[in-house]
């Protein structure tokens, strides 16, 4: 218990959390992002249901699906711009060095700044809670894949947030930074798709003469980079394994769950980009590796003899 | 309390500190002095954990600054020579901050705040939005975040510098306040006769290598190799300057009215030997004291300009 109040009672949190709420800016944010994502899911609701004056309950999973993206693409859109600047900020206001003469250790600074984006971000998610219900009210979406739309949210805040935390700890400049983690950011939504895409022609293309069923197991592995279409996944499995002269084909004929592999190369690239944002941080950095550390410390021992 | 052992510090090719060994007592106050870029703040720097050297090591409190930095942080309180603050955080709130960032229990903060405010004379400002702050309200803002922990060390990088001479003073009574309360300081200023006042030991440092240490009655005998005498006399000053500038050891001497200015390159007991010989011939002395010498003399004889 001890311990939860330590962490809920961060001063970096507590800080970032009352800055937050006293700027306009967030409430502007707030606003902004609910009328983009609620104007534009009743939109297509609207254009769903044609002239007809009621809703078509069946028409909800694309419904679903559309709310889906968006969110996705809004979460793309707001978390570099909360991260990128949240190192290179502290540089540029002069606050950093003396924050790194505190007792905070720079992970802590680097995963309480994230944190707080995350918080951040949580709360504008939640507040798009009721276009889910408005969904959910009428089916074709089961509350398992709510849940595991809202961990690919998840994934993707701390992917995104942690390309704008890295950004900001290796560039000086806040401009520079958001600059950088926008353009990752924009090649990871849109970059890997588009690859994906390419690839899928050239199979195509070097398979115009094969006649029997063939699955193109290496468009996966790069279509899988796609926070979109893993997400798309889940409602359609040929979104990630297109195939040629064959039937469609289900999701157990994915060389690895798509999940999985999602986690696979995401979680390791988010730990790494925050022990390398953690490292930058360090106003004394010590050696990686043993070998190196320990052939300091010998030629500080000789000195101090 | 604070000790450098060879310290030197390298970006690119350009030498910042060239082999800095230095010795601070506990409850010292040392003025660090010498021209823009000659190697005070990033000395500092490497004190306050922020920078890491290139050779040699630095301890504070008998902690390694690169080993335990922790330990070290535990115990220095930074200031650096331009910070900023968090505009939208009132005085109370930016001190709390930083008592949270220093394990302080929060029961405790309300009364170390207002205590900390009180000291820097900022009790009328608590609930104040920082950046309503004038520059120098800030600064004292920012030495009251220094002590949030009571730290045994500060190090103080040009703490007076962009203040009008009203913020200074202020500042000044409060670094004496602080001095009085057993505190090691480590300051830097280029307004010398103010560390003059202040410092205990004084240390110049130009070009990246500490050219003179000393405690500050004695540094300008140090950088000039003679001391300055003043001898006031009720009349016959004229007499008094054929009596003594002749002398052995006397390097320079001057009239003023009725006053013996000697420059005395000798030791004690042939200064009091000058004393006594004005008093045996009957001149009529008033005072005769050893001058602690102009600090701004002994920091352009010592730097030449190469600083600049």
């Amino acid at each position: 218990m001890q311990k939860l109040t330590n962490l809920l009672m961060n001063p970096i949190l507590v800080k970032e959390f009352r800055g937050r709420m006293r700027s306009w800016k967030s409430i502007l944010i707030l606003v902004l992002y609910l009328l983009i994502i609620a104007g534009m899911t009743l939109a297509f609701i609207y254009m769903q249901g044609g002239n007809s004056r009621y809703m078509n309950p069946g028409r909800s999973r694309e419904i679903f699906m559309v709310l889906c993206v968006l969110q996705l693409g809004l979460i793309g859109l707001v978390t570099p711009g909360l991260t990128a600047g949240v190192v290179s900020g502290e540089r540029e206001r002069q606050t950093l060095n003396i924050l790194l003469t505190t007792q905070l250790s720079p992970t802590k600074i680097i995963l309480s700044k994230l944190t707080s984006a995350l918080a951040f971000i949580g709360l504008l998610v939640t507040t798009t809670l009721p276009l889910y219900a408005l969904i959910l009210l009428y089916g074709g979406v089961g509350p398992g894949q709510m849940l595991a739309v809202f961990g690919y949210y998840l994934i993707a805040v701390l992917l995104f947030g942690s390309i704008g935390i890295f950004c900001s700890s290796w560039f000086k400049r806040t401009g520079v930074s958001t600059v950088i983690a926008y353009g990752i950011t924009v090649f990871i939504l849109g970059g890997t798709g588009a690859a994906a895409l390419m690839l899928q022609e050239w199979l195509r293309y070097v398979n115009r003469m094969v006649t029997t069923p063939v699955e193109f197991t290496e468009f996966f592995y790069v279509a899988g980079l796609n926070p979109v279409a893993q997400m798309l996944s889940m409602f359609s499995p040929d979104i990630l394994l297109p195939v040629m002269n064959t039937a469609h084909v289900g999701a157990e004929g994915f060389p690895l769950p798509a999940w999985l592999y999602y986690l696979l190369v995401y979680v390791p690239l988010i730990a790494l980009l925050l022990f390398l944002s953690v490292r930058l941080l360090s106003p004394v950095k010590r050696p990686l590796f043993t070998r190196k550390a320990r052939k300091i410390q010998e030629t500080q021992e000789v000195s101090s003899k | 309390m604070i000790r450098i052992v060879n310290l030197t510090k390298r970006y690119g090719k350009f030498l910042a500190v060239n082999h800095l060994n230095m010795h601070i007592p506990a409850g010292t106050v040392f003025g660090f002095v010498g021209p823009n870029g000659a190697g005070k703040s990033t000395t500092m720097s490497v004190l306050a954990t922020l920078l890491q050297p290139t050779d040699g090591q630095a301890y504070v409190g008998g902690f390694n600054v690169v080993e335990e930095p922790a330990k070290v942080r535990e115990l220095i309180g930074y200031m650096p020579d331009f910070f900023g603050v968090y505009d939208n955080l009132t005085a109370v709130e930016y001190l709390d901050f930083y008592a949270g960032a220093y394990n302080i229990p929060k029961e405790k903060r309300p009364a170390l705040i207002q205590d900390l405010l009180e000291l820097v004379n900022l009790s009328g400002k608590a609930n104040a939005y920082v950046d309503t702050l004038s520059r120098g309200m800030k600064q004292r803002l920012g030495l009251a975040r220094c002590l949030v922990h009571d730290p045994q060390v500060l190090i103080l990088d040009e703490p007076a510098s962009g203040l009008d001479p009203r913020a200074r003073i202020e500042m000044k009574d409060i670094l004496k306040e602080l001095k009085r309360m057993g505190k090691t300081i480590i300051i830097s200023s280029h307004i010398l006769p103010e560390l003059a006042e202040m410092c205990d030991l004084i240390g110049i440092i130009e070009q990246g290598e500490l050219i003179a240490l000393a405690p500050v009655d004695q540094i300008h005998e140090q950088v000039a190799g003679h001391r300055v005498l003043r001898i006031r006399l009720t009349d016959r000053a004229e007499e008094a300057y054929a009596q003594l500038h002749y002398l052995e050891g006397v390097v320079h001497a001057e009239v003023d009215g009725n006053t013996l200015l000697i420059k005395y390159a000798g030791d004690d007991h042939g200064q009091t030997e000058l004393l006594a010989r004005l008093v045996k011939n009957g001149l009529p002395v008033l005072s005769f004291a050893e001058e602690a010498g102009n600090l701004e003399e002994v920091f352009l004889t010592v730097t030449k300009g190469v600083g600049s």
